[in-house]
This record gives structure tokens, sequence and C-alpha cells, in this order.
């Protein structure tokens, strides 16, 4: 689903990316820990391109993301994002946020993009906050509906940016277990995140990043169970 | 007895006076209309990568906001004509020039209301596969509005009162009305007055009527 070829990023002179390769099939879940800095979160944005990467590959579907000619926003189209800080429309209620992509994007009419949204706000637990305004919803909740905009649009591949890091502890669980839900109906997803539970009981595999590298990857066992590289045990003993 | 004379000399000069006012009120319209439609797409112009719309628009900004109105007000009115060949009309002259001044100052106003969104607000529609002009017309513009109502306001009040500079080209705006009328009744005092209180009741109700009530609008709903 997700080809990834050598990726490299650099901001002036400081190399974020070093060559990073990446294959993820269909239904698979590809969790990406590491130490802030060490560039798992610029990774994830190359693959919908928020950030040109300098040099190197990406396919996603089939469709090559980094070709000159690349139609972006056809790509984007089958790749969600969900941000640390939700980044939901603040002047749209939540069934707003969601209709309205399907909207302008894929030419719904309102009544089927109203439709879609408010089975994606059943599915993420939110039936009853469809007119809300995002700050009259709890952080928990509004990345909740950042799900499902995301989810409107029938992504083939989600992507999650430290979904949780901006939220209140209590709140991270009702957003993790969105996500799980997600993973058990088979969506194709790679999560940026330090949240080592999730990481190991929904990950398919695990990529640990340090310094635009890819460390080490293997399945959430072997990298929480039995590290091989020095770095990755360094970090694991500080977060665990 | 003092006050009665005041209010005798008022009596006969508001009805000539609310003739230059009419003049006023009609740049002042046109200017902030015309200003305001100028200023949204050389804000656009001013914030695109390419050079070719992003260059005149930063040209045009420096041009009205670096110079003085008044200098732009001969430059048109007497300078123009030698490049047509005939005189231009003084009020087209005068609704001109205050639309492309204040459309200079409200480009910068809303290019500042525009980059004052989040960058996350782009991303996210962009993350959902609309275009860039999808994104500025439904989810960057309608927030970036909402934040410029009062500097937009400001700029407003500010245009009602540089109409008042017209009437070096002759133009009987209201001030200039005021002028005429101490000239035949030497009642400097009790005039120029009654211009700034007219001039203040018209600015109190653009920021009554037109700021407070569109903002209030506006929060309904979202308290962002």
């Amino acid at each position: 689903m997700i080809v990834a070829k050598n990726i490299h990023k650099s901001f002036d002179q400081l190399k974020v990316l070093q060559g990073i390769d990446l294959q993820v099939k269909e239904q698979e879940v590809v969790v990406v820990i590491g130490p802030s800095g060490s560039g798992k979160s610029t990774f994830l944005r190359c693959l919908n391109l928020l950030e040109e990467p300098s040099d190197g590959e990406i396919t996603i579907d089939g469709m090559n993301v980094t070709a000159k000619n690349a139609d972006i926003n056809k790509i984007r189209q089958n790749v969600g994002m969900v941000f640390q800080r939700f980044n939901l429309f603040p002047h749209k209620t939540a069934i707003e946020n969601i209709t309205m992509a399907p909207m302008k994007v894929r030419k719904l009419s309102e009544q089927e993009a109203q439709k879609v949204a408010r089975d994606l706000l059943a599915k993420v637990g939110l039936q009853d906050k469809e007119n809300a305004y995002p700050d009259q919803l709890s952080g928990g909740q509004q990345q909740r509906v950042a799900i499902a905009r995301a989810l409107a649009m029938k992504p083939k591949v989600m992507l999650f940016d430290e979904p949780t890091s901006a939220l209140d502890p209590e709140m991270v669980g009702e957003v993790l277990s969105v996500m799980k839900d997600l993973a058990r109906d088979g969506m194709t997803m790679v999560v940026v995140t330090h949240e080592m539970g999730f990481a190991r009981e929904v990950g398919d595999r695990v990529l640990f990043m340090d310094e635009g590298r890819v460390i080490e990857e293997g399945t959430p066992e072997q990298i929480f169970g039995n590290p091989q590289n020095e770095r990755t045990r360094a970090f694991l003993n500080k977060i665990l | 007895m003092e006050l009665f004379k005041i209010l005798q000399i008022w009596q006969a000069a508001l009805p000539v006076l609310l003739v230059g006012l009419k003049i006023t009120v009609q740049l002042t319209v046109i200017a902030v209309l015309f200003g305001s439609i100028i200023g949204l797409f050389v804000a656009l112009a001013k914030l695109s990568n390419y050079k070719l719309l992003r260059y005149p628009a930063i040209i045009y900004i420096e041009f009205f906001r670096g110079s003085p109105l008044l200098v732009q007000l001969f430059l048109f009115y007497f300078g123009l004509p030698q490049l047509l060949g005939h005189p231009v009309d003084r009020f087209m002259a005068a609704a001109f020039v205050l639309s492309l001044n204040c459309g200079a100052y409200i480009a910068e106003i809303f290019r500042a209301g525009i980059q004052s969104i989040e960058r996350g607000q782009m991303e996210a529609a962009r993350s959902l596969g609309m275009t860039h002009a999808q994104a500025m017309r439904h989810v960057i513009l309608p927030q970036a509005f909402k934040r410029v109502i009062p500097p937009l306001g400001n700029e407003f009040i500010i245009m009602l009162k540089d109409t008042s500079l017209v009437s070096v080209i002759g133009l009987a705006d209201m001030a200039r009305t005021g002028q005429l009328i101490i000239a035949n009744t030497y009642r400097a005092l009790e005039i120029w007055f009654l211009v700034a209180i007219i001039y203040i009741i018209m600015t109190v109700m653009i920021s009554e009527f037109f700021v407070n009530r569109m903002e209030r609008r506006l929060k309904a709903g979202d308290r962002s």
C-alpha cells in the first residue's frame, strides 16, 4: 500500500531525514516510535507531501507521490491524516467539519455527506455532538471528530501524527480505542506515537527512529521484548 | 443668550453642511466598498508564490501607503490630465484615489488576518484533498474575516475622516462646506465644532452599528 524509498529531508543545513525506507502492506498497522527530534513526524508528513522530501520516492496505492506531475490533491483524498493539535475548523460545527471535504472535493450532495458524517460520528461515539463547535468539545472529543473528518473521505491509508500527545491523560483512552476499532476494521495505518501500550497491542510492526534514520524495526514483541540496538534499549528504558 | 445664538448659527449652517455630508458619505462608501474588494485580492496576490502577482501587489501597497493621500489626490487630479489630454472629474478622481488608498491599507489588514490563522488549518484542509483555493475560501478566509473586523472598522473610520482631504481638489465635502460657511459668517468656533460633532456621530455609528454588531453576530456559535 505504501512504499517509501530512501527518503531524505533537509531544512537548510539541518538533515532531518537521512534515508528512510518503509513498506506498509494493506491492512497493516505500523507504529513509529522514537525520541523527539528523531524525524518521525517529518517522515509521516512527507508521506502526504505536507513536507516535500528532498530526495527519495514514495508510492501510495500504486500512485507515485513524489513524481513531478503527481496529482497531489487526488492522492491526499486517499490518505487521511490526524494531527497532534486536531486542527478542526473552529468556525464549523462537528458535522460541518466532516462534510466539508466530501462536499467540496468529492462533490457529494449535502444529504449524502451528512449521512456519511452521522455514521462516522456514531462510530466515534459522538452522535449527540454533531452541532457542537470544536471549542465546545473536550480535546478527546475534538480528536475523535478529526478522525471522523479524515475517514469521511474514505481514505485507503490513515496517518496519525502523535494523536494523543496534546490530550489530558484521561482522554487518551477514548481516542486510542477509536484507533483500535479502526485497525480491527482493517484500515492501513501509520501511527507516530508515544503510547507504547497501543504500539504493543495494535501494531503489526514497530519502527524505532533516531536522528533521521530507522534504527530498528520488528514486531512489537521483538522491539519491546528483545531490542537489539543499544539506542532502542536506552530509549525504551527511559520511557517504560 | 449665548447658547441660543449658537443654536441659531447651527440651525442655519446645518442644512448646508448636510449637503457636504452627502459627498463625504458617498466617497466613504465608495472607498470602503472598492477598497475592501481591492484589498482582498491584493492581499491574496501579496501572499502568492507567483512573483508576477506578488511584486505588483507590493509596489501598489508601498505606493499608496508610502505617499501622503494629499499628494495622491494632487497627482491624480492635476497630474493625470496631462497624460490623458483632458481634465478629470473631481468626484471621480477623488473616489478613485480614496478607493486605491483604502485598498492598500485593507490589503495589509487582510494579509495579517490570513497569516494569523494557524498553519495547521491549511494543512488539515489540504490533507483532505482540498485545493489551495478551496482551503482559502472555505477554511482560512472565513476565520480571517472574523479576526480583521476590529482593524477593518478602524480603517473605515480613518477613511471617513480622510475624505475631508478632497477639499484640496475643490470638492465640497462636509469639511470644505464648513470652511465656506465660515468665510461668510466668521463663526469659526461654532461651525468647526458642529462639523467635528457630525464627524464623531458618523464614526460612532460605524463602530457601533458595523463593528460591534458584526463582531457579535460572527461570534455567535464560535467563541474562539
